[in-house]
């Protein structure tokens, strides 16, 4: 398991890039062929997003240290 | 005097500590504190004093770990013990087992003191408030868990944001040790790192309950986190000093689930105008740029070279407009000319001769132009201006 988060996949950046190229198509200023570049980032980002909002249940984990200090995250059931 | 009998200072003590010691077993004092130390052994030592009179007292570590307060010099508490001699200063004090603050006032002036302290030393500073993320993917809890806070926080987030990872790290939320816990639970979590957003915090109850997020331990912590935290102590009219402290403060721990999310309801709405309003946009860009290729074509310069054309086609049409009065001109001189070299030829055409009496004979095809050339009876014609008669030679 990665601990380092991909930046790149965070749903707060693919939200934040979304924003960015409505922005920028909004502007009108941005040539055609980069209008149709960004557009179809565009829906596919807005795709992954709402796969990701497709999730169907929060993952409950818990924190706890094992005997030499080091951290470990344990599966919780929910109720 | 002579026959009082006289002790050691050693036996006299010991009388005084047996009296004081039987006497005292079990006595509740009322007080305010003062020269309060936490001895780095753990044990609290202080005085309680009113206005007549003071009494040194000792709180063990073992007795300490149990308060859900720190004591502070100044506040008034109700201390329950038994007194105590210690020989080798001939000192007395009272070993409390029990404080308890002397009335929910003591709690609230020790918390408008604390934080007075602390705002005094630019804890709770909007400066040093962190900004929440926007979309957290792992949030980490600090709470009971067996608290109906965890519950209430975990069906909210689950009905707006399932898509998380949440941590829970357990703590006492009350009672002794619990300050402590939760303060090294902030901790804990900074040394693990990976969580976008901590949220602290417990059900409703006293004062006395939820007295651990008052306390300076916690406070500092909170200060301390590079995790932005959000408090999340008691009911919406409670408010704690890590309230103050923290980055952001919810009335509740169901608030702090319904602030730390956005409702994913709310952001398909948001990414579906997204969608359609990329595609207006586009749409609009494509049309624009129709519009301006429209415009360009109707525009001066690009007509410009049509307009040479049209130009030229028309010096053409003028010119061979002239040519043809030039070749017109020339016709009619030829034409002329050829009239009256029609009229001189004219006037050379035998026929025109005919006209003025003369004849022509023919015999058979040849002209005869002598008289001796005929003999009786030769079949001749005669040609005449207006026609031909037959005849024979006589």
């Amino acid at each position: 398991m990665k601990k380092q988060k991909d930046i790149s996949g965070s749903f707060e950046s693919m939200m934040h890039r979304l924003e960015e190229i409505v922005e920028s198509l909004e502007g009108g200023t941005v040539p055609l062929e980069q209008s149709l570049i960004l557009y179809e980032e565009g829906v596919s980002l807005s795709k992954q997003c709402i796969d990701k909002l497709r999730a169907s249940e929060i993952k409950l984990k818990q924190l706890s240290k094992d005997i030499e200090g080091n951290f470990e995250l344990f599966d919780t059931k929910q109720e | 005097m002579s026959n009082q009998k006289t002790f050691t200072v050693s036996e006299l003590t010991k009388r005084i500590k047996g009296v004081l010691e039987t006497s005292f077993t079990n006595v509740s004092v009322e007080g305010e504190i003062s020269n309060f130390k936490r001895h780095s052994s753990g044990h609290l030592y202080f005085t309680l004093k009113d206005e007549g009179a003071q009494i040194s007292a000792v709180m063990w570590r073992g007795r300490a770990t149990n308060l859900f307060f720190t004591p502070q010099d100044g506040m008034k508490v109700i201390a329950g013990g038994k007194i105590s001699l210690y020989e080798p200063q001939g000192k007395y004090q009272i070993d409390v087992f029990q404080l308890q603050p002397r009335g929910v006032g003591e709690l609230q002036i020790a918390f408008e003191r604390l934080k007075q302290k602390l705002a005094g030393e630019g804890l709770f500073e909007s400066d040093h408030k962190k900004p929440l993320p926007e979309y957290p993917e792992r949030i980490g809890i600090i709470t009971s868990p067996t608290g109906a806070a965890l519950q209430d926080m975990l069906n909210i987030l689950n009905r707006r944001f399932p898509s998380l990872d949440v941590i829970l790290n357990p703590v006492k939320v009350q009672g002794e040790g619990a300050s402590s816990e939760i303060a090294l639970a902030i901790k804990e979590f900074n040394k693990f790192g990976n969580i976008d957003v901590l949220i602290i915090g417990r059900g409703g109850g006293s004062l006395e309950d939820l007295w651990a997020f008052n306390e300076e331990i916690v406070a500092r912590a909170i200060y301390h986190s590079k995790i932005p935290i959000i408090s999340a102590v008691g009911h919406e009219i409670d408010f704690t000093i890590a309230d103050f402290v923290a980055d952001l403060r919810a009335p509740t721990p169901s608030a702090a689930a319904e602030l730390v999310v956005k409702d994913k309801l709310d952001i398909f709405e948001n990414i579906r105008n997204f969608c359609y309003t990329m595609e207006q946009d586009l749409g609009n860009t494509i049309q624009s740029r129709k519009e301006k290729i429209a415009s360009l074509i109707a525009s001066y310069s690009f007509n410009r070279p049509k307009d040479l054309i049209q130009q030229n086609a028309q010096r053409i049409d003028e010119l061979d407009r002239h040519l043809d009065q030039v070749i017109n001109y020339k016709i009619n001189i030829l034409h002329e000319r050829s009239n009256s070299l029609g009229k001189r030829l004219e006037s050379l055409n035998p026929e025109s001769v005919l006209e003025r009496g003369y004849s022509i004979i023919y015999r058979s095809q040849d002209i005869i132009s002598r008289a001796n050339k005929l003999k009786s009876g030769d079949d001749i014609r005669i040609r005449f201006h207006d026609g031909e008669k037959t005849a024979a030679v006589s």
